[in-house]
């Protein structure tokens, strides 16, 4: 594939290197002169001088034949630029752009430009997940699928605990696909009776969050039918 | 009409007061706080007691914007000095907001030209200049100025 990067920041200097690697063909654009030199000496002729959000920098870089432009530099804007241009103008087929501000995600999504990728909000998830106080961990959106994957540490205080899967109120639209328990994960069956310290895996249609979270959380209605 | 104006530099501001002076509503939106001033610039009165509005914050912040009153505005100008901000801020007017009248401003001729036809609104300065500068050239030419025209003449 050809692949071309803008923004040789630490981000995009490591991902050229890791494509060029994997035998890609690379053009990481730089715009700023210093930064362009040092990195030059390393990937030589792979690293181009100039500003990409000029056009005739990304056709010198031969964005008309590039399988896929990622935009990663340290401005929101310049990368939504970059991408919105990159498959408009010149069709190219695969767009990845870096979100710098978790903030902007929003625009990104409003002018189309997916997939994008925040590192601060996988660093929010991370964080989120050593610190289990929060008890719901967001994994994945599968925004095109319109799905979420979400992942739940069952407390001692969790009312579905000591219940079986198949005894559980589910709200409509999400699904439970795995148990991990003591280190080693399964695929619940209706007869699993879920135990304090599980973390489960459920997958469901967006919004359907706060349901699951009254569900499992702190003595949740654990769905034994009333009657 | 009110005018929401993002980027309150020279063209900015200018804009800003001679829209003001003409009657319409005036909000503008600028980082830097400092900014205020010059729109005060050969005024009498202060910008708020001439019913001018101003806001501090940048044009990609959505609370910014409708701090501002984006969700009113009938016409908005994005004028810093960032041509990618400008593009990407006057589609977020346009989509997200349904600003009627959307323009912005655009310094490189290449970009002003391809976003142009791709529906947005652009004002491209340097492409002005140019125009400028090669008419110029040419009505001199046509003058027979010069060492060559010179001649002739002689």
């Amino acid at each position: 594939m050809y692949i071309i990067v803008v923004g040789a920041g630490k981000v995009g200097w490591n991902l050229a290197r890791e494509l060029l690697e994997k035998d890609h063909e690379v053009t990481l654009i730089e715009s700023d002169r210093r930064r362009y030199l040092t990195v030059e000496q390393e990937l030589e002729h792979n690293v181009s001088y100039g500003d990409a959000s000029e056009l005739w920098v990304l056709e010198r870089a031969g964005v008309q034949r590039a399988d896929m432009v990622i935009a990663v530099t340290g401005d929101d804007e310049d990368n939504m630029l970059i991408c919105q241009v990159a498959r408009e103008k010149y069709l190219v087929d695969q767009i990845i752009a870096r979100v710098n501000n978790p903030r902007n995600r929003q625009h990104f999504d409003l002018l189309g430009i997916k997939p994008s990728v925040s590192a601060t909000d996988l660093i929010l998830r991370l964080l989120e997940h050593e610190v289990p106080e929060y008890g719901l961990i967001h994994l994945l959106d599968l925004q095109e699928e319109q799905l979420e994957i979400i992942e739940m540490l069952l407390g001692k205080d969790s009312g579905v605990t000591g219940r079986r899967v198949g005894d559980l109120h589910m709200p409509e639209g999400s699904l439970l696909i795995s148990v991990l328990r003591s280190g080693k994960g399964f695929v619940p069956s209706a007869d699993t009776v879920l135990e304090e310290g599980d973390e489960v895996l459920a997958v469901l249609d967006p919004g359907k969050e706060e349901e699951l979270k009254v569900l499992f959380g702190p003595a949740g209605d654990g769905g034994v039918a009333s009657g | 009409m009110f005018i929401l104006i993002v980027g309150c530099g020279r063209v900015g501001s200018s804009v800003a007061r001679a829209m003001l002076r003409e009657g319409h509503t005036v909000s503008a939106l600028d980082e830097d706080p400092e900014s205020h001033a010059r729109l005060e610039v050969g005024l009498e009165k202060s910008w708020e007691d001439l019913g001018g509005q101003f806001t501090v914050g940048a044009g990609l912040e959505a609370e910014a914007l409708e701090a501002a009153g984006i969700d009113g505005a009938d016409v908005f100008i994005a004028s810093t000095d960032g041509d990618n901000t400008n593009i990407i801020i006057a589609q977020i007017a346009k989509r997200r907001y349904n600003v009627p009248t959307v323009i912005a401003r655009v310094l490189d001729p290449l970009r002003a030209e391809w976003y142009a036809r791709q529906g947005l609104q652009t004002v491209c300065p340097t492409r002005v200049a140019i125009d400028m500068l090669e008419t110029a050239v040419r009505d001199s030419a046509a003058r027979g100025d010069g060492p060559e025209g010179a001649a002739e003449a002689a």
